[in-house]
């Protein structure tokens, strides 16, 4: 993630949203949700776990455009961490849906995958998601994340 | 030795023979670490889970391999997830069947899926088996007084 401690970005999540940045996860394997919210929560992090795109869509307010009240307009993650391989919506196409709208394009999104293709990787990194992870996912990997993504404190 | 002791001692051969044998791998020490007093029971949770989409995933599966006309892709997508729930626990021997059995669905062979199917069953079968030893283990030392050791 490119940006120092000194991000504007980051300041205005770490104000508005104190220490328990909450993240989005999206899989559609039941176990690997399980695992992701465990992870996550282990980080001091508030999760939602979504089992696809389009779910994960109608929970940041992108379901139906038209329906979008006013409240829609902020976005109410400060993270998405999704899988890429899923059935309907891929992971990719989920990123492409994020980063075209106007109010979610800002949140980081983090590609998760059990395959080290690295064509796969490139597309997602040029998409705009700030990192890709190799799955199965470790503790180790989401302290790391969370630490370059939300600017750990001490 | 007290029987505290006997079991830390049975607890410990044990656990390195799942790991030497190969029935688990680091990622089964990474769930265990994720447990702690807030969940305290996530790594029997996350297990039964799996056994349960295990045998799901199985059953469709074996349905799909008896049709007159095989959907490979559709064998394909449930090997699939077994194979990243596997992983994803660290059921080392059932992910290795898996990958045999990908390729199988990609050469479309019927034979070679039926025979990995087979295996997967043989192997659900033995981690269970040998997890609810382990688990048992553990419920045993802890009502004895003790605590759970740290995974090596």
């Amino acid at each position: 993630m490119e940006g120092d401690g000194g991000s504007k970005l980051e300041n205005a999540m770490m104000e508005e949203y104190g220490d328990e940045p909450h993240v989005l996860a999206v899989d559609d394997n039941l176990i690997d949700r399980k695992l992701v919210e465990r992870l996550l929560k282990n980080s001091s992090c508030k999760v939602t776990t979504a089992e696809n795109g389009l779910r994960a869509l109608e929970y940041l307010g992108l379901g139906d455009e038209n329906k979008a009240t006013l409240e829609d307009r902020v976005s109410k993650v400060n993270l998405i961490i999704t899988d890429y391989c899923m059935p309907g919506m891929t992971g990719y196409e989920l990123l492409k849906k994020i980063k075209e709208s106007s109010i979610l394009k800002e949140v980081p999104v983090v590609i998760m995958s059990s395959e080290n293709i690295p064509t796969r990787i490139n597309k997602c990194l040029e998409e705009g998601a700030q990192k890709f992870m190799l799955k199965p996912l470790k503790q180790s990997d989401v302290v790391e994340l969370r630490c370059n993504l939300m600017k750990c404190r001490s | 030795m007290d029987l505290l002791s006997q079991l830390q001692r049975q607890l410990a051969d044990f656990t390195a023979s799942l790991y030497r044998e190969g029935f688990v791998d680091d990622q089964f020490t990474q769930l265990q670490k994720l447990q702690d007093e807030s969940s305290p029971e996530f790594v029997v949770e996350v297990v039964s889970l799996f056994f349960e989409d295990c045998e799901k995933l199985v059953n469709n599966m074996a349905k799909a391999l008896e049709q007159q006309v095989v959907d490979f892709k559709q064998v394909d997508s449930h090997v699939h997830q077994l194979k990243g729930s596997s992983s994803s626990i660290g059921a080392a021997r059932i992910k290795n069947v898996c990958i045999a059995f990908k390729t199988f669905c990609e050469a479309q062979n019927r034979e070679g899926c039926l025979r990995c199917l087979q295996q997967v069953n043989h192997e659900h079968a033995q981690l269970k088996t040998n997890l609810q030893t382990l688990f048992t283990l553990e419920r045993q030392i802890v009502a004895n007084g003790g605590s759970i050791p740290a995974m090596q």
